[in-house]
């Protein structure tokens, strides 16, 4: 790929048409749906499980610097962070403050 | 939106609303902790193209026209292994199969006889999964007519972020410890996860698709790779609706799958 303007039709066709077609066909097919039917209930279900399976496969099979980590440190400081969510009350900031700082102690305790 | 602790606790909308001031509060009500993750993982990719002989237009370029990260990360993989246009189209493609859903899932939501339809090609166009799970969260408490506007001002900020990220990474790739580049990465699915069961936890509707998919998504990871998020989407989503709707049989409305 020598010219950039070759790469960037090649990111237009590739990266940019191949993702979009999706998305307008989820305009498409959702025109006319009921917020409150159950074909939005079970896309909702299909859409939350998808990113549900993509949560745990970052964290069991993760990518880039994350894999320098030992799978117990990964999941020991994924669960302090959920359990302390909890504990505060459905606070998203102080579950994931506290498993970004379980994650990167426990690293460098040498777990 | 009560009992969420990030949440802006919402405050009453005036009547002479304009979609203007609509899309300036959807990027404004924006927790910080959202666009800070987007940001760090987008520095996270900046440095990847830094490293694969792209250029930072074509960074930039990625991650305006695609924003969607996965896919933009086997983009740049496809194009390092110097495959053809029509493949690296294809992979791509596999991995935004999921904005489908996500985006049939929200823009009912946000739709409306008020709502001009560009608008709403416009939303569909940036749905990816911070995006929609902040948009589905917070939707909800705007007036119907001004949805459209909120969600795309939460959008445009995102977008935003998410592309001076990129460029930030590809200007100072390798100079961050791989310690903080792994905190970065795993701030990503903690962030994803909590964000769903705030909406969703209080009740069995919206934890079962959540719960089957943690434990759905590694199975098919190791059983069938190439299409094991699309899988995990479909078996896990239909086995929680139809166990919701035609077994436990919840009182309509409740709103819980999220």
């Amino acid at each position: 790929m020598a010219l950039s303007s070759d790469v960037l039709v090649y990111i237009f066709v590739a990266g940019f048409a191949a993702t979009a077609i999706w998305r307008f066909a989820g305009f498409v097919l959702s025109s006319g749906l009921e917020e409150d039917g159950p074909v939005v209930a079970w896309v909702s279900a299909v859409s939350t499980a998808l990113v549900a399976g993509l949560i745990a496969r970052i964290v069991l099979f993760p990518p880039g610097a994350l894999a320098e980590m030992s799978a117990l440190v990964r999941l020991g400081a994924f669960g302090f962070g959920v359990l302390t969510f909890f504990l505060a009350r459905s606070h998203m900031g102080v579950g994931i403050l506290v498993g970004t700082t379980v994650l990167i102690s426990a690293h460098l305790v040498g777990l | 939106m009560e009992g969420s602790g990030d949440t802006a606790n919402a405050p009453v909308w005036p009547s002479q609303a304009t979609r203007r001031s609509a899309a300036w509060r959807g990027a404004r009500e924006t927790p910080l902790l959202p666009p800070f993750i987007l940001f760090s993982t987008f520095v996270g990719f900046g440095a990847l193209t830094s490293q694969t002989g792209l250029s930072c237009l074509d960074t930039l370029f990625m991650s305006v026209f695609i924003f969607a990260l996965p896919g933009q990360v086997v983009l740049v993989d496809e194009m390092a292994r110097g495959a053809s246009v029509l493949t690296a189209a294809i992979a791509v493609s596999a991995t935004s199969i999921r904005l489908l859903p996500m985006t049939v899932a929200l823009l009912p939501m946000i739709r409306d006889k008020r709502v001009p339809k560009w608008m709403v090609v416009a939303l569909a166009q940036f749905v990816a999964v911070t995006v929609w799970v902040e948009s589905t969260r917070r939707a909800p408490g705007v007036p119907r007519h001004l949805r459209a506007a909120y969600a795309l001002g939460i959008a445009a900020l995102l977008v935003g972020v998410s592309s001076s990220g990129a460029m930030i990474g590809f200007l100072v790739a390798g100079q961050v410890p791989s310690i903080i580049a792994a905190a970065l990465l795993f701030m990503m699915p903690l962030y994803f996860l909590l964000a769903m069961l705030i909406g969703a936890h209080r009740t069995i509707t919206g934890l079962l698709p959540i719960l089957l998919g943690l434990v759905l998504g590694p199975i098919f990871h190791i059983l069938i790779p190439e299409f094991d998020l699309v899988l995990t989407g479909v078996v896990g989503g239909s086995v929680s609706f139809l166990l919701a709707h035609y077994v436990l049989r919840p009182q309509r409305n409740d709103g819980a799958v999220k």
